[in-house]
């Protein structure tokens, strides 16, 4: 097999260490963040800090009975949890770690793929995350699931919109849709001589309605009404028990994770960062590069965290009346915006 | 080994025939619309087979030619997206009144 | 290699398309129809335009589908039942259509039409010479597409929309 085979291989083993570790770490940091929020200790008897929670759970998940209800379309109901995991492990080929380096008299360009059509794959395989939803919810032959199915699925479709439109603003001074060349852009250069040349200073209307959007995108409070506990008695995932229900659960995570790992390499510098030169071994930078990108990644996924255990939830018509009355025009407002800024030569 | 061109246009013509079979013998007027849709995309397959064969000449009309298909692509995509709004607000529309889907009963026109 | 990929695409795009028409219960012809035009999607790959791939599974598979799901959930549309009578007219339309396929693939291979491809040109996938193509040349078509879906939401909205206590005593009336 080629180089570039091999190359492509080990990129995406190491995308993969990365998103397979998220829900366990997530899982934790849900928990201490969430009790260190309310007041109260949080797991704390499983490892030191209650750092192996996330073992014991897993341990729990795969002993709990597999409850198949007779009632539920089999077929749809076996296969939805997969494909809730499905686009959350597909969208990282597109996101950048590094600069291009040079290994053994090749150049290779530290992301799974340089396809042209970049982002636009990304948010393609991620609008297929849908399909698990309404599976999960119709198959189920319960009033509550199909009531949060539809729900959840006319939320994604929403601001998906609003989205998509705030990550062409993004794409416009850069000339490209390759994620790679939205974070050479911001790699170099400063605004106003000292800020970091990162595209949430311009474009911080853009950046707001990305961040709300991947909160509904991913059905995180405050619009998590589909599958509160405490509304539609967990919505569409109410026949789910054990493993199917884990697939779920980290489905859920690993696409905040995807989510949040975009928002960085549009709006936050992905794997730059201004003082940190990346010259050198082929594998420093790339490490320097990835632990970047990682830390960013943490620092907006304990943002998720936080804002989940401190606003209320939307009720469903206020959550569709910000998504198209507020957050569209919003994304077309900040894209025009970014149009006469780089037309006028200043970005 | 390249795929001949006109592999892409027998399979395009295998699911318009689906396509066409499916419009014609469901009662169903949701799968008939879905059945419209799979041989809008046959079409679409069957064009953009033919704008591949423009990648054999490199002259500025014949790239151009290319160009011109995939845009065609483009713009029944589009087309199809609010043909099938629509299309899916009749439904509904129709449904309130008649309590039904099925096309035979339908029938208010017939003599 | 692309033959592989081809074949294999090919064989799901047709045998998805066949549940699509045959399944008795509308959402599985939906999730089928879904196969069928990501297997679509991947043939649009080969042949040379990702663009139109990525625009067909975020715009047909992510978003019209979608709405096909929903109606289909809002108005419960149940199993169709098995129907006697009109056997006649299936057979008909069954055989019309075979024969209408087998013209069209005798006419392709008769013909030898673009029997051979040569390899794909970087010149030929690249996207900005389209994209120029499709804001300059076609500028007239893209904007007029545009007033099209404005004129589809606006009608899809009357459309769908319950009448509102005046007009149903109007109407009633």
């Amino acid at each position: 097999m080629s180089f570039e085979f091999w190359a492509t291989l080990i990129k995406m083993v190491v995308w993969l260490a990365v998103l397979l570790n998220v829900t366990p770490i997530m899982v934790w940091v849900e928990r201490r963040g969430s009790a260190l929020i309310q007041d109260r200790p949080g797991p704390n008897r499983v490892g030191p800090l209650g750092l192996f929670q996330a073992l014991a759970d897993a341990l729990k998940f795969i002993f709990k009975e597999d409850v198949i209800p007779t009632q539920v379309d089999r077929s749809l109901y076996l296969l939805a949890p997969l494909l809730a995991l499905i686009p959350a492990l597909t969208t990282y080929v597109v996101i950048p770690f590094g600069p291009q380096v040079m290994l053994h008299g090749h150049s290779v360009d530290l992301v799974v793929t340089t396809a042209d059509t970049g982002v636009l794959l990304l948010l393609a395989l991620a609008s297929l995350g849908v399909y698990s939803l309404v599976m999960a919810g119709y198959s189920a032959n319960n009033k509550y699931s199909l009531l949060g199915a539809v729900r959840a699925s006319s939320q994604m479709i929403s601001y998906e919109l609003a989205l998509t439109l705030s990550v062409v603003a993004v794409l416009m001074p850069v000339h490209s849709f390759r994620l790679d060349r939205v974070v050479e852009y911001q790699h170099q250069g400063a605004w106003l001589g000292f800020l970091p040349h990162w595209n949430v200073f311009p474009q911080i209307i853009g950046f707001v309605v990305f961040l709300v959007a991947a909160f509904a995108e991913t059905n995180r409070l405050p619009f998590d009404l589909p599958e509160a506990e405490s509304e539609l008695v967990a919505g569409y995932h109410v026949e789910y028990s054990s493993m199917k229900f884990a697939l779920f659960f980290m489905g859920e995570y690993m696409s905040m994770a995807g989510l949040s790992a975009l928002l960085v390499t549009l709006f936050l510098g992905g794997w730059s960062f201004p003082g940190i030169a990346f010259t050198g071994v082929w594998w420093w930078v790339a490490i320097k590069g990835l632990a970047i990108l990682v830390a960013k990644m943490a620092v907006i996924l304990g943002l998720f965290v936080w804002v989940r255990w401190t606003f209320p939830r939307f009720r469903f018509d206020q959550l569709l009346r910000l998504g198209w009355k507020l957050l569209l025009p919003l994304a077309i407002l900040n894209l025009v915006l970014v149009a006469a800024m780089t037309l006028g030569g200043w970005l | 080994m390249t795929v001949p061109v006109s592999w892409y246009l027998i399979l395009s013509a295998l699911l318009f025939a689906l396509g066409t079979i499916g419009a014609l013998t469901r009662r169903n007027g949701i799968t008939i619309f879905l059945s419209i849709e799979l041989m809008l995309n046959s079409v679409n397959l069957s064009l953009v087979a033919f704008a591949r064969t423009a990648a054999t000449r490199y002259g500025h009309l014949q790239l151009a030619a290319a160009y011109h298909g995939k845009l065609i692509v483009f713009f029944v995509l589009a087309v199809a997206a609010a043909e099938a709004a629509v299309g899916l607000a009749l439904f509904i529309a129709i449904y309130r009144n008649r309590r039904t889907i099925d096309v035979n009963r339908m029938n208010l026109m017939r003599w | 290699m692309e033959l592989a990929i081809f074949l294999i695409f090919a064989v799901l795009a047709v045998l998805s398309a066949v549940v699509v028409i045959a399944h008795r219960n509308p959402v599985f012809s939906v999730l089928s129809l879904v196969v069928t035009l990501f297997s679509l999607a991947v043939l649009f790959v080969l042949a040379g335009s990702p663009l139109l791939a990525a625009l067909q599974v975020l715009v047909y598979t992510g978003a019209i589908l979608v709405l096909f799901l929903f109606v289909i959930m809002l108005l419960n549309v149940g199993r169709e039942a098995a129907s006697p009578g009109h056997v006649v007219q299936k057979w008909v339309a069954i055989a019309g259509s075979v024969l209408l396929a087998a013209a069209v693939v005798l006419l392709y291979v008769s013909t030898h039409i673009a029997a051979h491809a040569v390899p794909l040109s970087k010149q030929f996938v690249d996207l900005v010479p389209l994209a120029r193509e499709l804001f300059t040349t076609d500028l007239l078509p893209f904007e007029i597409v545009g007033l099209l879906l404005l004129a589809a939401v606006v009608a899809a909205t009357v459309l769908a929309r319950r009448p509102s206590p005046e007009e149903e005593s109007e109407e009633s009336r």
